[in-house]
């Protein structure tokens, strides 16, 4: 009997236990997979009060757009890899190039762009509406212990 | 900006104490984000709890949290510095990551590197337990606009 192949929303759903639930902060900030490709991912960060950075105005917080361009350059360096090694960040800058509208939810797409037997290099945006209309963007550099402890279990739940 | 953030503001250079400015800035809440002054500016402190978390294994503290602290310290110490009432917006943080961040308090202490007419550039650095072993440094510009 051979069992139906799993369909995308299932396998994200499964990339969410790990990745969005399985780390502590990133379920602090209600992070979810949107989807993935090899080395890229797209994340939303659901708008929440707890994350507003001013109260007169209802925008997130840079921080919190940080944290999740942090984390979601790390997923599209899992997505590269295929397996959650563990990674260290090395170093993040973080453009903001506009103020984010507010009571809005945040999305971002970041992709790892070159991968090297110790380090990996990855980039994106964070926007609302568009892409190409980004509220912020991020380059990171990571590095790899490829002998390490997985950072989350379930590593089939990778493409 | 309304009245009662600008008093928060004002109340904080007059005093040094950040407290009622951090309890209405709910990001700020939700870090867990602290801050006093000592002889040498502000000392920002991420007060640890397990949501913070971003290693599970390690465990280690989410660099997006580190980061956090850093650019919230700067910002506080652009707060202190300044003459007048100014509202800091971020245009840019580089955040180096030198060592994990391990589940206990975090503290941040930045320096202003340069403060002209528009734009200020700071350096931030993050420790644990010896201020002289950082975790962590930030480098960031901030547009410095009169409130």
């Amino acid at each position: 009997m051979s069992e139906a192949p799993e369909s995308k929303a299932e396998r994200l759903e499964r990339m969410n236990a790990a990745f969005a639930l399985g780390v502590p902060h990133n379920r602090a900030l209600g992070l979810r997979f949107r989807d993935f490709e090899r080395g890229v991912a797209w994340f939303e960060l659901p708008f929440d009060e707890r994350l507003v950075g001013n109260p007169n105005t209802g925008v997130i917080h840079g921080g919190a757009i940080t944290a999740m361009l942090d984390a979601a350059c790390g997923a599209a360096v899992f997505l590269a890899l295929g397996s959650f090694s563990p990674i260290a960040t090395l170093d993040l800058r973080i453009d903001y190039l506009k103020t984010g509208a507010p009571r809005r939810a945040v999305l971002c797409r970041t992709e790892c762009y070159k991968l090297t037997r110790h380090i990996a290099f990855a980039r994106g945006v964070a926007y609302q509406d568009a892409e190409d209309d980004p509220v912020a963007c991020a380059t990171g550099t990571f590095a790899i212990q490829r002998k390490g402890k997985p950072i989350v279990g379930a590593e089939e739940t990778l493409p | 900006m309304t009245e009662a953030l600008l008093e928060s503001i004002d109340r904080a250079k007059r005093t040094g104490d950040f407290e009622g400015l951090i309890q209405q800035i709910p990001y700020f809440c939700f870090l867990g984000l602290g801050a006093r002054v000592d002889g040498d500016g502000v000392v920002g402190c991420l007060r640890y709890s397990d949501p913070l978390i971003g290693n599970p294994v390690l465990p280690a503290l989410h660099g997006g949290t580190i980061g956090a602290l850093l650019e919230s310290t700067a910002v506080l110490e652009l707060f202190w510095q300044a003459e007048t009432v100014v509202i800091p917006k971020t245009i840019n943080i580089t955040v180096a990551y030198l060592r994990s961040g391990r589940p206990v308090d975090t503290f941040a202490r930045a320096t202003i590197t340069k403060h002209g007419r528009r734009i200020a550039s700071v350096f931030a650095t993050a420790w644990q337990d010896d201020e002289q072993r950082p975790i962590a440094t930030a480098s960031a510009n901030f547009l410095v606009t009169p409130a």
